[in-house]
């Protein structure tokens, strides 16, 4: 994404959160599925919904939008987990639903303002324009790796 | 072990594979020595081990192993035969030998740096126990025959060759063959021209021609005339050939099976010479050639087997020693290591893994059919169900079979713990002894690995702080040599560690100062006992006041504690002023299955280890006695027993107030106490698949792992000692809710 002289292209699927858009380099998401209880974990961070079973593996599932601050809303039907890799550990994100795929060239994005929210702070990576409307694009390995302030 | 690795590489790790077994017969076999029970094949077995390190360290040009090797076994020679007595300076000094053998054998599989001094330097002091120059005549041939030709074919291969003077090899080099009984009889000429695919099968041209000259005397001469300059030098291909020339008094076809697992890998040829061939069955006809195609001769048995089975199909440069034994020509010389006659087979441990893996899967997939089927409404009787009830029980043989698979007794861990006892105790200048029990006790495969670094740590703290010195000890009327007990055991369906000590106990005072004056503690904190040696598990700590380069390295129990609860284990410490201190470490057996108990807790499904549980009770209001506001007991059985709401400890709900008809399970604790757990309901009991929850992502306490259950949902599996610690609570350790949390969260 930092090669100036030939804009590389990116693949982005985007989700809507709270009413915002956010967006997930595709390459990191490995599928997606619909909500299924999680088991949840005791005293774990709220933002941890708990684990599913995928396929055989225990999958710990997120809920983004908590884990992003924002406002809580109610679950419903049309909420996926989208399940993601990143170095070997696989996550499962609850997002509220997935709207598209859109492939932009680097050129396109735009490095985020200075943000307020300490939850969020470094979780978006860029910023984008998509037919008039902001898609945020997250970070993913800040997304996932800040709450191992708890782990051992 | 994938086929598309270089073979040479395949058999060399399979030398080195080999190494660590015999590495090992040798510390057993040393120790036994050492512990006064040897006899005369205790050291056959020492002398054997070293000599076939030596052998397969020849044909991989390992020539600095071969070289420490060979003269650790000329000192061996000795003792072997009866010409030198064994004193416990020698044992020492074998003991290092022993140690340093196997640092090479690692070194030469790593590729590391020669330890050249310390080779150098223990060479001097293994020396020391020859005679001077003597005593070498009568064995030293013998001991050439089963080392120098390897040397030899190495040589080429490396490419020396590409010298423009041949290489060192001339027939003088090779070792005068063993006397015949007989009369020379027959004289054979072969010829003999490796194809590129004799190496890729792993054959060694060394030891055929080795096993060759033990029919009868003879000379090799080896044509390398083919050989190319370095540059053009392709070390998978031979560039050699060999022309032999035999007396033997044996057949033709004699000659021709010692080739029959090269057959068609060769040019061969056999021809027999001199019309004085006195025996000449009659069918051989005389100067028969068996030209460049012998597969007719013996098509059918001339399997080379393919590399991944090792144990039939590597006889050759891998396992040296033990193939002329098969030849049986000289079998007290070169014989194998005797504990070759139980039957072995090497497999990867991915194999194992993945056949673990669908076992478990396996279980999983059983218990929801067993779901569905009983949702079916068939009659118990049905055969389906007679069917299933089979199903289970042979899903159930399976999983512990394949569970056996993976165990293994923590006799090879309890070896290196033996060197670490010497290497420690010799670097604080402590005389110090370790006696081992249990080493039988079988533990998972990687139970055992991930223990090797928590138990050397304790076992260097053993040495270093736990004993005193001598001076010490004598004043405090203890015998000088200092103790370290390693115990292995099964325990209620546990296996439990433990490593003590006779030393002076741990100094509470002292701990506790250290601890204030590096603000663990604050400095006015009333601890027990039992809450001071905890101290010593706090990140950090280090009680030793002079940092040695054994221990104190800021690392301390700690990283240990950390690494057993990896593990799912926990580590505990008793000490007794004056008498020493011990650790246990307690540990799952498997970490593949579990037999559980299902319960429901505030409608989350929850798996105890079955192994744990005592007794269900059902509790009526007045079994509970409240100690203080959120603290009860229940009595059982004449004894009190403090009561958990499992349902408000997990944060699952409020705590309940009324506690009739409640369930109750009564639970074993890791330190030996109990407790009850409050539940809803029990569910069912069954065999679960743990399913490790990945810790870097979050490591929820009281939690052990997880498991899927027949309807596809995660069910928690719970560490009740673990909770109940977390929640602080416990009666009878009283409270120190600081310090467990600090040491917890290390």
């Amino acid at each position: 994404m930092s090669d100036d002289t030939k804009p590389a292209t990116i693949e982005l699927l985007t989700f809507r959160l709270a009413e915002q858009e956010y967006s997930l380099d595709i390459m990191s998401v490995r599928e997606i599925r619909g909500w299924t209880h999680a088991t949840p974990l005791p005293h774990a961070p709220r933002y941890m919904k708990g684990v599913i079973n995928l396929r055989g593996t225990v999958l710990p599932v997120m809920d983004l939008a908590e884990r992003l601050g924002l406002p809580p809303r109610e679950q419903s039907d049309r909420n996926v987990i989208i399940v993601v890799k990143h170095e070997d550990i696989m996550t499962g994100l609850l997002v509220d639903a997935v709207s598209d795929i859109v492939a932009l060239t680097s050129d396109d994005l735009q490095p985020p303002p200075e943000l307020t929210s300490a939850a969020a702070a470094g979780v978006v990576s860029a910023l984008t324009l998509i037919e008039e409307r902001m898609i945020r694009v997250l970070d993913l390995p800040a997304t996932i790796d800040v709450p191992e302030s708890t782990a051992a | 072990m994938s086929s598309d690795i270089d073979p040479m590489a395949e058999i060399r790790a399979s030398f080195f594979i080999e190494c660590e077994e015999l590495l090992e017969a040798l510390q057993d076999s040393l120790q036994t020595m050492d512990d006064g029970e040897g006899d005369g094949e205790t050291i056959n077995i020492v002398f054997r081990a070293v000599h076939s390190i030596k052998g397969g360290a020849g044909a991989f040009g390992l020539e600095d192993l071969v070289r420490f090797a060979h003269r650790y076994e000329t000192v061996l020679d000795e003792v072997r035969a009866g010409r030198f007595d064994v004193t416990p300076e020698a044992m020492k000094v074998f003991f290092q030998a022993a140690d340093h053998l196997s640092d090479l054998v690692r070194i030469s599989r790593d590729g590391d740096a020669m330890p050249d001094d310390k080779t150098a330097e223990l060479l001097v002091a293994l020396d020391a126990f020859l005679p001077d120059s003597a005593g070498d005549e009568d064995d030293a041939p013998e001991e050439d025959i089963d080392f120098q030709p390897m040397g030899l074919s190495l040589d080429l291969d490396l490419g020396e060759a590409g010298s423009d003077d041949a290489p060192a090899f001339d027939i003088s080099d090779l070792p005068p063959p063993p006397p015949m009984p007989g009369p020379s009889a027959g004289a054979f000429v072969i010829t003999f021209t490796p194809t590129a695919e004799l190496f890729e099968t792993g054959n060694e041209p060394a030891l055929l021609l080795r096993n060759l000259m033990e029919l009868g005397q003879g000379t090799v001469v080896c044509d390398t005339s083919n050989v190319p300059d370095l540059a053009g030098l392709t070390p998978e291909i031979p560039h050699l050939s060999w022309k032999i020339t035999l007396d033997a008094d044996v057949e033709q076809s004699e000659i021709a099976s010692i080739f029959e697992f090269v057959d068609g890998l060769c040019q061969l040829t056999i021809t027999e010479e001199g019309a004085e061939a006195p025996v000449a069955a009659p069918e051989t006809p005389p100067a028969a050639s068996i030209d460049a195609a012998p597969p007719p001769v013996v098509e059918d048995e001339a399997p080379p087997p393919p590399p991944q089975e090792p144990a039939p199909a590597d006889p050759a440069p891998a396992d040296p020693a033990p193939k002329p034994a098969a030849g049986a020509t000289k079998p007290a010389a070169g014989g194998g290591p005797a504990a070759a006659a139980k039957s072995v087979v090497r497999v990867d441990l991915d194999r194992i893994e993945r056949l673990v893996n669908l076992v478990g899967e396996l279980v999983i997939n059983q218990a929801m059919l067993s779901q569905s089927l009983e949702r079916s409404g068939l009659s118990p009787h049905s055969d389906a169900m007679n069917g299933l009830e089979e199903f289970q029980r042979l899903t159930r043989d399976i999983q512990d079979s394949v569970m056996m698979i993976r165990a293994q007794p923590v006799k090879s861990l309890f070896q290196r713990m033996s060197r670490i006892v010497r290497e420690a105790s010799s670097a604080v200048g402590k005389d110090v002894r370790l006696h081992t029990f249990g080493e039988s006790t079988e533990v998972d495969k990687t139970v055992i690995e991930r223990l090797a670094d928590p138990l050397t740590h304790m076992i260097r703290n053993a040495v270093d702080h736990g004993l005193e010195s001598r001076e010490d000890r004598i004043a405090a009327g203890k015998p000088p040599q200092g103790s370290v007990n390693l115990t292995a055991a099964h325990r209620s369906g546990r296996v439990v560690i433990e490593v003590s000590d006779d030393g002076s106990g741990i100094n509470r005072p002292k701990v506790l100062q250290i601890a204030i004056d590096k603000g663990l503690i604050p400095p006015d904190s009333q601890l027990s006992d039992s809450e001071i040696d905890n101290l010593l598990f706090l990140p950090g700590f280090s009680t030793a006041t002079v940092v040695s380069d054994l221990s104190g390295r800021g690392v301390g129990m700690d990283v240990v504690r950390t690494a057993i609860q990896a593990l799912g284990g926990r580590i505990t410490t008793t000490s007794n002023p004056g008498e020493g201190t011990s650790f246990s470490i307690s540990l799952p057996l498997t970490l593949a299955v579990l037999d559980g108990m299902v319960v429901d807790v505030a409608g989350e499904t929850l798996v105890l280890p079955l192994n744990l549980v005592i007794e269900t009770l059902t509790l009526q209001d007045s079994d509970v006695e409240m100690v203080r506001p959120g603290n009860y007991v229940i009595e059982v059985r004449s004894g009190f027993v403090p009561l958990f709401d499992l349902g408000a400890a997990m944060g699952y709900r409020d705590p309940l107030d009324g506690f009739g008809d409640a369930v109750v399970l009564l639970i074993a604790l890791e330190d030996g106490g109990r407790a009850a757990l409050l539940i809803d309901n029990i569910l069912d009991q069954r065999q679960v698949v743990i399913k490790g929850l990945d810790d870097s992502f979050y490591r929820a306490s009281g939690i052990a792992a997880a498991t899927i259950l027949g309807d596809g949902q995660i069910a928690l599996i719970l560490d009740p000692s673990d909770i109940i610690n977390s929640s602080g609570s416990m009666p009878q350790t009283g409270a120190a809710p600081a310090i467990q949390t600090a040491g917890a969260t290390a």
